[in-house]
């Protein structure tokens, strides 16, 4: 049976980990400035809260909440009255415990009883309990399950001073945290929890609700209950065991967002602990060190840290601006103070990166933080009655508009304060400068830091023979493939190469080949619950510079520390260690830790060798050596190198544990890496550089034999080392990461077929799931190197192995794509014969099995009662539940395209548009009965061709959040690949370059999904949307927190998905099998009972009958085919469809290429016919007669170990297997549609008017009605029922007018049509406009505003986000990513944030007033101009891809002219009026800027020529940068 | 590096190597294939579209050549990294450069729907290069394992594993019941297709690597096989499939009619300068020459007659006439069983198909016609044709029907070995056969097949061999 604990949460068996739980939010807070306490301020706070209740979620049960809770200054007058005869001291003397107890009677009076005698121990008194009054009616099911009794203490100073009550409080309450922990073995005190325990604040919070906190807590609406201030939070977590304690604010931060380098914070903390001490806390550091419990969430470990070193004696700002430092990186401009405060804090601190908006108080001040890249919104305002509001949205409390001082948001990396006590706001330039400058830091950093440039320059640099470097080669197992695949290409371009058609060969650990350690780790990556970055385009952000240090004491601020090697980036040269080694400096003492062993069948001599490398580290960092380097450059014959990923990251946890970490730092020398994850991994996993010597002389090698063509073997080296940067900036970004520096330690890696021993012992902390293999193996796979270089009995080798993991080789790595199974599947769909499917498909089946994939351990139950196969469920039935995968026009040819529509539509099958758009001819018939349309339409980061009508003809939207070949990142079609069909269909300019962002801009966060697919649904009521995730750990709780989201499917992709092209790295480094992902999300899913309203799908090398049965057993209803039915159609796996060369017509845009194209839809509709035939085949021998019994009956499955295999017999997959999540007798697969929002009363509204007004030919109405933030997506459903009754081109200029005066919630006029007109006077959030292909959005503060809306913040982030037409015009300024992928609308702002027109296409922005920093970036159509008073708006324009100008031609000042009357016209500002009035002076401050590739495009198309037109080639996703 | 690899085959046509003309190589016994440049040979390797999947190297080539690095490396100008990428899977690329059908080339992904790589020619440059440089040159072998292999036969089998062997520092002696080194290398192909001083060139270096040529031993009634396996601790059988399928009908027995084997040896024999008796020798010169089986050895048959002057050249062939495109049962990148056209059927070959031959007519003792019908060929076999009997003249027949096991042959029976269904020798996949220490390869196993296959099978003895050695 299910083990849970009183507090809810469940042992962790199968998949699930509590780790991978994410939550994320709403936040706010108010207060006065005046400091008084106030009730009112602590109802303003519940308003608030409730106005954000979508931001939140709720649970299986409907009623149970994610969480939310508000945080206030203590109520003394409250507690005064209720504690009548406890003679409580001064308000500010005594300490309030707002504490959770277990209900159960034994376990609480342990607790509270542990409570007093820790209290009595630390001298201080317990004056009184106070049982905090509650009415629990209000609660879910699953929260009233779990309710703690909930009690204050009050606890008095007794006989310790009043002044060091904080500091008291702090000690005591770890005290008792650890003790009452201490116990949890024998007492269920898992509910026992101190929500807070302070003499400032006290906090209210729980399993609920927004709506229903004031009811539960009956302080709450007392109105003794009075405070200055209020932080509030919502909260809405990718689980629905969900627990009280995990409720948020926590005791000083609320926090929206997620800390990507959780992992590594946690482990650097521990290390910190190693060597601290504070003056304030003395002796008391060991009641409370380690400070952080693993068992949270990460918002309250960062609450934990930032904690002990404000208590330390930081002040809340300052550790603030330590935890979320600004990117200052060289392009930034800012005070040398500043940037020199950072560069000091970054060797005592991390950043703790991710989207992250934090609200933060301590009492006195209270304030706001935004991430460096300003991934989460945050909103606040002035009023001038004297309070602040601020809030993860504009409008969460209705003020009136003369009241409004001034309105703004928080700015990327920037900080919001208010201090309580100087009763003011203290603008963030002030509060950091007066922290820089606090102390010397600038003269601090000059002496610290030691640069590799100033080290001694040596002549030379040792020379490998020829003949030694092979054997070095083949001793690190170096193949041919490398050196020409993925070596030339970086030497050669400075990047890594690119592959096409995914990994279709097996997990390492079940092949019977070696692999190096590094094969063992898959990589994480960002998906839904935080975006992945953009390393290219937002490269300001990104940073590789690292300290190696000599860390001492973090916790007290002082002159002295210690000496820093600064190192630009973590790849050192052969050169730099010889510098290093011979630099004599008194700081930099290096030591070299052999790394060698003899190679024996036990692998005992490699656990002897590592024991060794470990005492040795130990006691050089005693011996006070700084930097450790682990090399194997001593490994020959009968000296094999120890695999450097366990060397390092062993080294790393030993001396952690031993405390040692800090003292020095360690550099791994080593031959065996070369590629970039080589270098990821020994960084994630404690190393702090990587010297990759071998492959430095390989690269030159390669030069000197000619094979780089001119490039000479020092640009060679160059161009390799750029290559890895560029590489580890990529797979940082994939994490959603930006710097080196939070990196390090972050081990955001999954093992996948090591042993637990080894995970456990050297690499602590990572996760594996399947088992795998140990020392003994991994010893036997560096011995099998050994015995190639260095064979016994024959020749050495001339030549390295051909290798072949990227492309077939015999003998070499297999691959499921043989020729015979190619050639088998051609012969079957052409000759439609089935028996020829059989052989192909027992092909297969052996193939997974053999050498690879996970379903190949897996047998069906032996002990099942066959049904006769009649009985079972046809062909048809089945062939329904089948879906293409997402391929793009451009990745494949329209022929190819059309023909995949045709066959799925003939099979009742849906097949998918993929990325960028779709020929709206194809909705028509074809011929009777038969449709090319895609019933699945995608919607993908670049939202190329994503238009209101393209939405409306889908039965299902597909939000693609990544994609197996290369999860988390984006990609880039070439200016010369764009043909004018591609254009047309992507409504972008033929000839101008196409990118794709990693992340959706409007989805950095779990709520965000849930906003974007609220607006699906709204625009167009009737399409399904699913959700596209890739195979990850963790993908279960993301997939719960989609559930949540209202979608109506989850897909769950493999690793090995193919691709039109992707980086190699990410090919065969990143993603899961399904199988793992599959059952993850479906047990997942069934313990949060949510798998009933949400189909599962799956894809991944699904070919064979036996493919489809383990995907149902394992919880899938549908299932998807990719690479399978481009061989169908004649594909012969070249994988060059990034070349455009594929001979068989498949996936080329040439057009003779095309003419090849032999496929047939019939051919598709054969192979899956026969697919579900052999399922049928299966279903009837265990017994089932539909697929809907079948799915999720894992208990059909059984483990069948591999045996004869020497690694992969070490494999197990109980987790996969586990059927614990079976108790829970929730259904197993979708039962019921979704749960759909009921319709608030202004859409009912609308509904009843529409009917009538769409019957007219041409409507004209005008509306007029208030809003609020809650009101979301605003103009959708209007929009979608005019494109249905009208057709694309809408109605003409303003039919429909919406007035609308208030705070508009987000996506307000998303997917917006031609006719439609949006007026709001108030302000708006987040994704105005989004996806809009015509009409308009007029935007101006409310009438008797009084504040100056040229300098106010009207709009939120992201606006216009993939629009294709239609106007907006703002009178005020908006947020961050102004116009980001606009590839057709026109705008006027007054003023935007950071990365304004990013990847923007097409359209015209003008902005009236100043921009952000790295405008433009990405940039590659459409015209902005800018008016720039300051000249200086070239420093924050990002100039790769565009020219800046003057506005001197006609038709631009013509263009301007236009859109600034209008502007006035329609808004009445006065900035546009000021400018119009005085045209001629103003005209020369505006700065034209323009996409160099857009403007030479639009020259020619001027010039009449020929502009390649269909005779261009089209390739997808091709990453050039 | 000049490499235009990924569209090298829609900008470049495919070329066929230069022959000599017809009318000058029938009048020698010289090679016929000419060499293109090295220009166009690097022209050639773009072609190769370096697939994902090389079919050539990964279904084709029997001995799994890696075509696709070959190509890169040549198109590349790095001939010597070409030849090393060959050598490390072909021991002989200037035989198979030569007389490879080349089921690469057949089974390249261009072949789906433009003409495939030139690999087979390329192949042969590669090799010839190698020995004009000098690159080809005998192997220092560091270590000698002191352990005694006996390899039986000389064919491309028997090289191959002797290298592979000797290579591997064990100790080898080939046993040839012939006079010459190199079997049906030697005395089964023209020497228009293989001039024989490409075998001589290749066996100095497998002389000087060590390995020990002993000729005109046969084994089993010269020595013993208790002899070799007392004094050798590996043999290996390789010796080939020579016994030729014999055709049973009346007037066999008359004069002028001979097996193909008897008329090519014989022919080699005298190209070496080797005497032949009268009574043995067979002269085509103004005769009516027909060669009874439509295969390889028979164009080989007609190709020599033709060279020897014979008037009138006719092969007949018991089955159908394959069809000039592939046929749908038999895809890419299967081996297409379609018409081909050697260079000797060029030189003036009449070929029947689906005809019987029933009979030999003679006068004199001598063979002057054959009694043959046209046959119907479907499913279930062939059937006469009724009324459709005809007469061929012959004064000259080579029956070249293929080859079977042969019953009496003193080998198999000294070794007392098991045997296949169809009378081969029984080895497993590890080569060995039925006796400990014996190990079996080359068409003696497989029966009769490409010297491409043999040389795969000679390497894969010999790597088991070696482990057997070795455990």
């Amino acid at each position: 049976m299910m083990q849970r604990n009183s507090a809810g949460s469940v042992k962790e068996t199968g998949l699930y980990r509590s780790r991978y739980e994410h939550d994320s939010c709403g936040i706010g807070c108010i207060a006065y400035l005046d400091g008084n306490p106030r009730h009112e301020t602590v109802q303003q706070g519940i308003t608030m809260l409730k106005n954000l209740q979508h931001r939140g979620a709720v649970g299986g049960d409907r009623k149970t909440g994610d969480g939310a809770g508000v945080m206030t200054a203590v109520p003394d007058e409250l507690f005064r009255g209720v504690l009548e005869g406890v003679p409580l001291p001064d308000a500010g003397e005594y300490g309030v415990g707002m504490v959770f107890l277990p209900r159960e009677q034994k376990a609480r009076e342990f607790c509270m009883s542990e409570i007093e005698q820790a209290v009595i121990s630390r001298g201080m008194e317990c004056i009184a309990w106070r049982k905090v009054p509650v009415d629990a009616g209000s609660l879910g099911e699953s929260a009233r399950q779990s309710e703690p009794d909930i009690r204050q203490c009050f606890i008095t100073s007794g006989s310790t001073e009043v002044s060091s009550l904080p500091q008291n409080l702090y000690v005591l309450r770890r005290i008792i945290e650890r003790s009452i922990q201490r116990r949890e073995e024998e007492l269920d005190v898992s509910q026992f929890y101190i929500c807070s325990l302070s003499e400032r604040t006290i906090v209210y919070k729980g399993m609920f609700t927004p709506e229903q906190i004031d009811r539960y807590y009956l302080d709450l609406t007392d109105q003794r209950t009075a405070s200055p201030f209020c932080v509030v939070h919502s909260r809405f977590s990718t689980n629905t065991l969900p627990q009280w304690r995990l409720a948020q604010p926590l005791r000083y931060i609320a926090h929206n967002g997620e800390f990507n380098t959780i992992q590594g914070n946690i482990r650097r903390q521990h290390s910190r602990e190693g060597f601290m001490a504070s003056r304030v806390l003395g002796n008391d550091l060991q009641h409370v060190t380690p400070v952080i419990d693993e068992t949270g969430s990460d918002s309250s470990m960062f609450d934990q840290v930032m904690e002990l070193f404000h208590v330390s004696g930081r002040s809340v700002p300052h550790v603030m601006m330590m935890m979320i430092p600004e990117a200052y990186s060289p392009e930034i401009m800012m005070g040398e103070d500043k940037r020199a405060f950072y560069e000091y804090h970054a060797t005592i601190m991390e950043p703790w990166d991710g989207p992250a908006a934090v609200v933060f108080t301590d009492g006195r001040y209270l304030g706001g933080t935004l991430d460096r890249n300003g991934l989460r919104p945050a909103r606040y305002t002035l009023t001038h009655d004297g309070r602040v509001i601020m809030a993860s949205e504009a409008g969460v409390l209705d003020i009136k508009p003369g009241l409004v001082r001034a309105k703004g948001r928080l700015q990327p990396g920037k900080m919001f304060l208010v201090d309580l006590e100087q009763q003011r706001v203290v603008p963030d330039n002030e509060i950091k400068a007066k922290i820089s400058r606090q102390f010397p830091y600038r003269r601090w950093v000059k002496q610290r830091n030691i640069e590799l440039r100033g080290l001694f320059m040596p002549s030379g640099v040792p020379k490998l023979e020829k003949r030694q470097l092979l054997s070095k080669q083949l001793v690190f197992g170096y193949t041919d493939e490398d050196l020409k695949t993925l070596m030339v290409p970086m030497a050669k371009q400075g990047q890594e190469a690119i592959g096409s058609m995914g990994n279709d060969t097996g997990v390492p650990v079940l092949s019977d080949h070696t692999h190096l350690l590094t094969s063992y780790f898959r990589q994480l990556f960002a998906q839904v619950t935080n975006p992945p970055i953009d390393p290219l385009r937002e490269q300001l952000v990104m940073s590789l510079e690292s300290y190696i240090e000599n860390e001492s004491n973090p916790l007290d601020l002082e002159a002295k520390q210690y000496r820093a090697l600064k190192l630009s980036h973590p790849i050192l040269s052969i050169r730099d260690m010889v510098r290093l080694r011979n630099s004599g400096h008194r700081d930099l003492l290096p030591i070299d830790l052999d790394c060698t062993f003899t190679p024996d069948h036990t692998g005992a001599s490699l656990k002897v060798s590592l024991d060794h490398v470990y005492a040795a580290g130990e006691q050089a960092a005693r011996d006070g050596y700084s930097l450790l380097i682990l090399t194997d450059r001593n490994a020959a014959q009968g000296k094999a190198p120890i695999p450097f990923l366990l060397a390092a990251s062993g080294l790393h946890n030993h001396l952690i544990k031993k405390g040692l970490r800090g003292k020095a730092g360690i550099i791994c020398e080593t031959g065996e890496a070369r590629e970039v994850i080589h270098m990821a991994l020994p960084l994630a996993y404690g190393a702090d550089a990587v010297c990759p010597y071998v492959a430095f002389h390989t690269v030159r090698d390669l030069s000197e034999e000619g094979l780089l063509g001119v490039i000479t073997p020092d640009e060679a080296s160059d161009n390799y080392v750029n290559a890895l940067k560029k590489g580890l900036l990529k797979t940082f970004s994939r994490m959603g990461i930006s710097t080196l520096h939070s990196f390090f330690g972050t081990q955001i890696f999954e093992a996948l077929g090591l042993s637990r021993e080894v995970t456990d012992t050297y690499f602590t902390g990572t996760i594996s799931r399947i088992g795998g293999i140990g020392l003994r193996e991994i010893s036997r796979e560096v011995q099998q190197r050994m015995e190639r270089a260095f064979p016994q009995h024959t020749r050495q080798p001339k030549l390295l192995p051909p290798g072949g993991t990227y492309r077939y080789r015999r003998n070499e790595e297999a691959h499921y794509w043989s020729p015979e199974a190619v050639y088998k599947l051609h012969q079957s769909v052409r000759n439609d014969d089935y028996a020829v499917y059989k052989e192909f498909s027992s092909l297969m089946d052996r193939a997974y099995r053999e050498y690879g994939e996970l379903r190949g351990l897996m047998a069906f139950r032996k002990d099942c009662t066959p049904v006769d196969i009649s009985e079972v469920e046809p062909v048809e039935a089945i062939t329904r539940r089948f879906v293409s995968a997402a391929m793009s026009i451009g990745s494949i040819n329209a022929e190819t395209h059309e023909t995949i529509a045709l066959a799925m539509n003939r099979l009742g099958a849906k097949s998918n548009s993929g990325e960028g758009g779709e020929d709206p001819e194809r909705g028509r018939p074809a011929a009777p009965g038969e449709s090319r349309r895609s019933r699945i339409r995608q919607i993908a980061s670049g939202r190329f061709g994503v238009t209101t009508e393209y939405v409306l003809q889908a039965d299902e939207l597909q939000i693609k959040m990544a994609q197996g070949a290369k999860p988390g990142e984006g990609g880039q079609l070439p200016g010369h690949k764009v043909s004018e069909y591609i254009a047309a269909i992507r409504h972008t300019t033929p000839g101008v370059t196409l990118i794709s962002p990693p992340p959706h801009h409007d989805i950095y966060s779990i709520e965000d999904i849930a906003q974007l697919i609220l607006d699906l649904h709204t625009v167009n009521p009737e399409a399904e949307v699913s959700v596209k995730l890739v195979s990850a750990p963790g993908i279960g709780t993301i997939a719960s927190g989609v559930a949540k989201a209202q979608a109506d499917r989850i897909l769950v992709s493999g690793q090995n998905g193919g691709t039109g092209a992707s980086p190699l790295t990410a090919i065969r480094h990143a993603g899961l099998p399904w199988e793992l992902g599959l059952a993850e999300t479906q047990q997942s899913l069934i313990r949060n009972s949510l798998r009933e309203g949400v189909y599962l799908q799956v894809d991944g090398h699904l070919k064979t009958g036996r493919d489809l049965a383990v995907a149902a057993l394992l919880g899938a209803e549908e299932f998807g085919f990719g690479t399978s039915l481009l061989i169908c159609l004649g594909c012969v796996m070249m994988r060059k469809c990034h070349l455009n060369t594929c001979p068989v017509g498949v996936a080329t845009q040439d057009p003779e290429l095309k003419k090849k194209f032999r496929g047939k839809a019939v051919y598709i509709q054969r192979f899956l016919q026969f697919a579900a035939q052999e399922l049928r085949e299966v279903m009837a021998s265990l017994g089932f007669r539909t697929v809907d019994e079948m799915v999720g009956r894992v208990d059909m499955l059984e483990f069948q170990p591999a045996v004869n295999t020497w690694k992969a017999n070490q494999v197990n997959l109980e987790e996969i297997l586990s059927q614990e999540h079976l108790h829970f007798s929730h259904p197993l697969h979708r039962v019921r549609p979704r749960y759909q929002e009921p319709a608030s009363a202004w859409e009912r509204t609308l509904e009843r008017k529409l009917g009538s007004w769409l019957e007219e030919e041409s409507p004209k109405r005008l509306i007029r009605r208030k809003i609020t933030n809650r009101q979301r997506t605003t103009g959708a459903y209007l929009s979608g029922r005019i494109i249905k009754r009208y057709g694309p081109e809408g109605l003409p200029e303003d039919s429909i007018t919406l007035q609308c005066t208030g705070s508009a919630g987000q996506s307000f006029g998303a997917f917006l049509v031609p006719g439609v007109t949006l007026k709001l006077a108030g302000e708006a959030n987040d994704y105005l406009g989004k996806a809009m292909s015509g009409g308009k959005i007029i935007l101006h503060p409310q009438r008797g505003s009084t504040f100056r809306p040229e300098r106010s913040t009207i709009c939120g982030n992201v606006v216009l986000y993939g629009a294709t037409g239609g106007e907006v015009y703002i009178h005020g300024t908006a947020g961050e990513r102004f116009a980001v992928r606009n590839s057709g609308a026109a705008a006027v702002v007054e003023g935007i944030g950071d990365h304004g027109c990013e990847y923007m296409t097409g359209g015209t922005v003008v902005v009236l007033g100043p921009t952000g920093k790295n405008f433009a970036a990405g940039m590659s159509g459409g015209i902005a101009y800018v008016y720039d008073p300051s000249e200086l708006f070239d420093i924050r324009c990002n100039l790769d891809m565009v020219d800046l100008e003057s506005v001197w031609n006609a038709s631009d000042r013509k263009a301007v002219r236009e859109l600034l009357e209008r502007h006035l016209k329609y808004t009445g500002s006065t900035l546009a009026g000021m400018i119009l009035r005085d045209w001629e002076a103003h005209l020369p401050l505006f700065v034209k800027v323009i996409p160099v590739d857009y403007r030479k495009v639009l020259e020619r198309m001027k010039m009449n020529e020929d502009r390649d037109g269909e005779t261009l080639s089209a390739t997808e996703e091709v990453y050039d940068g | 590096m000049a490499r235009n690899r990924h569209t090298g085959f829609m900008t470049v046509d495919r070329r066929e190597p230069p022959c000599r003309e017809k009318d000058q190589r029938i009048g020698d016994f010289q090679g016929i294939e000419g060499m293109l440049s090295k220009d166009e040979l690097a022209r050639q390797s773009e072609r190769c579209m370096d697939c994902g999947v090389p079919y050539c190297h990964a279904f084709g080539c029997p001995l799994g050549n890696r075509m696709p690095d070959y190509h890169d490396e040549l198109c590349g100008g790095n001939w010597k990294a070409a030849l090393e990428i060959l050598h490390e899977t072909n021991n002989f690329p200037e035989f198979t450069g030569r007389v490879c059908p080349a089921l690469c080339e057949a089974s390249c992904t261009l072949s789906v729907g433009y003409e495939p790589v030139l690999c087979r020619h390329i192949e042969m440059q590669i090799a010839e290069r190698g020995w004009q440089e000098g690159w080809i040159k005998p192997q220092e072998i560091p270590w000698k394992s002191g352990k005694r292999t006996a390899v039986i036969g000389s064919g491309p089998a028997g090289l191959a594993a002797a290298q592979e062997l000797v290579r591997c520092g064990h100790q080898v002696t080939v046993f040839e019941q012939s006079d010459r080194i190199g079997g049906i290398l030697r005395y089964g192909i023209p020497s228009y297709k293989l001039e024989k001083w490409v075998i001589d060139r290749r066996l100095e270096q497998l002389q000087a690597e060590g390995i020990i040529f002993e000729t005109e031993v046969t084994v089993g009634s010269d020595i013993s096989a208790r002899y070799l396996r007392k004094h050798f601790d590996a043999v290996l059988i390789a010796a080939g499939a020579s016994r030729p399928r014999d055709l049973e009908v009346p007037g066999r027995e008359l004069k002028g009619i001979h097996t193909a084997m008897e008329f090519l040896t014989q022919q080699a024999r005298l190209l070496s300068g080797d005497r032949v008796p009268p009574e043995e020798y067979i002269d085509p010169k103004g005769k009516q020459v027909v060669i009874i089986g439509g295969g390889d050895t028979g164009s080989d048959c007609a190709g020599t007659s033709i060279r020897r002057g014979a008037e009138t050249v006719t092969q007949i062939e018991l089955l159908g006439k394959p069809p000039e495109m592939r046929r749908e049962e038999n895809p890419w990148p299967e081996w297409p069983n379609t018409l081909r056209t050697s260079t000797s059927h060029e030189e003036g070959c009449t070929r029947l198909w689906s005809v019987l031959t029933k009979q030999f007519y003679g006068t004199e003792g001598r063979v002057r016609k054959i009694g043959c019908a046209k046959l119907n060929w479907d499913k279930s076999g062939f059937s006469e044709i009724p009324g459709s009997d005809f007469l061929l003249d012959a004064d000259l027949v080579f029956l070249s029907m293929g080859f079977i096991p042969d019953e009496n042959d003193p080998l198999a029976d000294s070794f007392s070995l098991e045997t296949s269904p169809q009378g081969w020798i029984a080895a497993g996949r590890d080569y060995a056969s039925s006796e400990p220490g014996v190990f079996a390869a080359g068409d003696i196993v497989t029966g009769p097949s490409l010297i491409v296959r043999a040389i795969h099978h000679g390497r894969n003895a010999a790597a088991h061999i070696h482990r057997y050695l070795l455990s």
